[in-house]
């Protein structure tokens, strides 16, 4: 089972190193992590996706709870919230294939933002299965390089998770 | 706010003095020239300890003993990584801790300097927070913060890594409001959580109260008498417990687990409600979890939510500090008569006392921690870890919270005299006793020197077994009697002579008819003093849940290995004699 939480910490040094010791220490399995600035500089926000059952769940959202820069954990259920990932994906691509890809890139609404005799790097945004169908369908091309973001998640309608 | 100027170090001394620090445990070392210093010209007591593991354990002990928050200074480097056994101790036992440790200049930091440790992050798993000080301006807030974190909700220990420019720079000194928008403790209980306890306390047929260490952090034992008392509920404690519920009293089961009493355990397995308080649900306590209790639900209070539902599914959670949840309860319920279940267990009570067999020849381990209640009831006791531990639990009658002091959650050998050490500075006026193991004892045996400089009266009685006891127990149950890397025999040093070359007193009982005048010599010294105690090498503590078994499964072992036992008398007596009985 996944899991997806929203933590809000303070923006401090060494706030990431006691989340990734904490989920080391007590071998919870991180799948993705994605950090960022929220509208107050004080403070990040981190979106964490965990492998696990309802007590690892609970475990988790409680022990992070417990460090002292950590202001708030929400668990993020999918029906209720919107997600988003950004992959830019470098594909081989040469005068034979690049309309192909190009058909690709377009039904996933995704852009190209660099080409070259060789090569092009694709751009697209989604959630993380739409990201993980495109890269399925650019691996027959070659993909060279890939460098993905990790999700980021948030409530739809009016309800937020703040400070 | 009246402002005036200083250095970082005399910043530091000015915040140990606002938060009622009256006494530190250290050593220095070259970054720490100007903090020591300042300690120097500051009427903060110092203790010099001779190692800093000593420092922490005597931080620690001077914590439990007095409730308040104990403090330890260690230099950058060594001297900070010789803290992490004693930190990784507190933290396992949640004890209030504030350790200082010097670093290398910020410039320096991350270019390998001399001396120089990441010890934040060696210590980040083993501590509550920690602070790494990049500006003396910070130093108030963060001591500030620090004292009150590792004081409120589930106590632990606060590191502190202070650079030696932080403490040269000077700053204009202002007390800060505390502001930590992370960090709630939850110290009140839900009504409705406690609605539902009351209900099913007054429903239970064959309630048992479980209290462990929280109690005595939240200062809540009186509650505790009250609530079992008023419902008539048997009550048992963990080792972080014992001495939360006066054992004495009938209603006392003692400890539970591995080598709690046996009607503890039977209790607990037959009981169809256990009301948990400030405890963890350890694997030393609970045995197999699968068959844990399987009659029982479950209310579980504590102030860490953390702690609900981690080791055991829990019917009713109560998250609180375990004063204010007792006395909630005490609120909600009503008086209940005594019943079957009381007799039941007054029944196992009478058929399954703890036990050993006597002798008159060969000192029995239990029978000096029985002469040491007799003759020093009020004292506070330290232990070691091993056989001593348990037989130090077993055999003391408890009766107050804050006189019990052990390694639980860790079990650090060479933790119970420095504790005693660092109990003593809290406590001048009780008499402190560690109950050490021969081998556990050598671990911070050069205290000495500190107890007997800073003139520090503790008194040491070694049970000395000449191995590493409950190590020895283990191969002799388990791994058919090959004493691997277990018997110390010959190779101990001698512990009366040890004592008088620090300078302290050392005293020696060989013989049953020695123990008490032994004690009573001790007790009449005014001088750090060791009684070493020449007991029967084989003796093994008893009852015994075998890891991973079922509570109920408790084996009650001396009366089984009578005849192994009949085989060494006669042969021990002196230092060193074990080999051949082994
Ligand atoms: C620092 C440390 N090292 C090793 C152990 C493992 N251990 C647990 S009990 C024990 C034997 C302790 O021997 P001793 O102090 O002589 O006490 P006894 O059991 O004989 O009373 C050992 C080695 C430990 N708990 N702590």
């Amino acid at each position: 089972m996944k899991h997806t939480i929203a933590v809000i910490v303070e923006n401090k040094s060494g706030v990431l190193t006691r989340i990734a010791g904490l989920f080391s220490r007590r071998a919870f399995n991180i799948d993705s992590l994605s950090v960022g600035a929220t509208d107050n500089p004080d403070y990040s926000r981190m979106t964490i996706t965990v492998e696990g059952g309802e007590d690892v769940l609970e475990q988790v959202i409680k022990q992070l709870s417990k460090l002292i820069n950590v202001i708030r954990v929400s668990e993020l259920q999918p029906a209720e919230s919107v997600e988003r990932e950004l992959a830019v994906i470098k594909v081989a691509a040469d005068r034979e294939n690049r309309s192909e890809i190009m058909q690709i890139v377009n039904i996933f609404r995704a852009s190209i933002i660099d080409v070259s005799a060789r090569s092009m790097i694709i751009e697209v945004t989604g959630d993380v299965e739409k990201v993980d169908a495109i890269v399925q369908l650019l691996r027959q091309f070659g993909i060279k390089e890939m460098a993905r973001t990790g999700k980021v998640s948030m409530v739809r309608g009016a309800r937020v998770i703040k400070v | 706010m009246p402002r005036s100027k200083m250095t970082g170090a005399q910043a530091v001394l000015e915040c140990l003095k606002r938060e009622g620090v009256d006494v530190v445990f250290g050593l220095p070392g070259g970054v720490l020239l100007p903090l020591y210093d300042a300690i120097y010209q500051s009427d903060i007591r110092h203790i010099l300890v001779r190692h800093e593991q000593g420092a922490a354990h005597m931080a620690d002990g001077y914590a439990r003993a007095t409730g308040k928050v104990g403090v330890c200074i260690a230099t950058s480097g060594p001297g900070a990584t010789n803290l992490v056994t004693g930190i990784a101790t507190a933290y396992m036992d949640s004890v209030p801790m504030v350790a200082i440790t010097g670093q290398v200049n910020t410039f320096l930091i991350g270019k390998d300097a001399f001396q120089e440790a990441d010890i934040t992050g060696i210590t980040l798993p083993i501590t509550k927070h920690s602070y790494l000080l990049r500006s003396a301006r910070d130093i108030p807030r963060v001591f500030r913060e620090a004292f009150y974190i590792a004081s409120t909700g589930r106590p632990g220990p606060v590191l502190i890594d202070l650079p030696r420019d932080v403490t040269v720079e000077e700053i204009e000194f202002s007390w800060p409001e505390l502001h930590l928008p992370g960090y709630n403790p939850s110290l009140k209980a839900h009504e409705l959580q406690v609605k539902r306890a009351a209900k099913a306390l007054m429903e239970a047929e064959r309630p048992v109260i479980y209290a462990g260490g929280g109690i005595k952090f939240a200062d809540a034992h009186q509650e505790l008498v009250k609530l079992a008392k008023t419902l008539n509920a048997p009550v048992t404690t963990t080792l972080m417990g014992v001495g939360t519920y006066p054992e004495d009293d009938p209603l006392s089961l003692g400890m539970l687990g591995m080598h709690g009493t046996k009607y503890a355990n039977l209790a607990i397995q037959e009981s169809d409600l256990i009301l948990a308080v400030g405890a963890r649900f350890d694997d030393r306590v609970t045995g197999k979890i699968a068959s844990f209790a399987p009659r029982a639900r479950i209310i579980h209070i504590d102030v860490d939510p953390a702690e609900i539902g981690k080791n055991v599914r829990v019917d009713i959670p109560v998250v609180a500090d375990a004063k204010n949840a007792l006395s909630a309860l005490l609120g909600q319920i009503q008086p209940k008569p005594r019943s079957a279940w009381n007799a039941k267990i007054e029944g196992w009570k009478k058929d399954f006392p703890l036990k050993y067999i006597p002798d008159m020849n060969v000192i029995k381990p239990q029978f000096v921690i029985e002469k040491l209640c007799e003759l020093a009831p009020e004292a506070v006791i330290t232990t070691e870890v091993g056989q001593n531990q348990m037989w130090a639990a077993q055999f003391f009658v408890h009766k107050d919270p804050r006189k019990f002091i052990s390694s639980g959650g860790l079990g650090t050998m060479g933790y119970g005299f420095p504790a005693a050490i660092g109990a003593k500075m809290g406590c001048p006026d009780s008499e402190v006793i560690d109950i050490a193991g021969d081998g556990s004892f050598l671990m911070n045996c050069q205290e000495l020197a500190t107890a007997v400089v800073n003139d520090i009266p503790v008194k040491v009685a070694i049970l000395n077994n000449g191995c590493l006891g409950m190590v020895r127990q283990w191969q002799e149950l388990f791994f058919e009697r090959r004493y691997s890397a277990t018997i110390l025999g010959r190779t101990s040093p001698d512990f009366v002579k040890l004592a008088e070359a620090f300078g302290a007193l050392g005293l020696r009982a060989s013989k049953p008819s020695e123990v008490e005048p032994v004690i009573r010599a001790a007790l009449a010294s005014d001088r750090p003093t060791i009684m070493d105690f020449i007991v029967s090498p084989v003796e093994k503590v008893s009852p015994m849940v075998p890891a991973g078994a079922t509570l109920s499964e408790i084996l009650e072992l001396e009366w089984c290995e009578e005849s192994h036992a009949a085989h060494v008398h006669g042969i021990v007596g002196i230092p060193g004699s074990m080999e051949e009985c082994l």
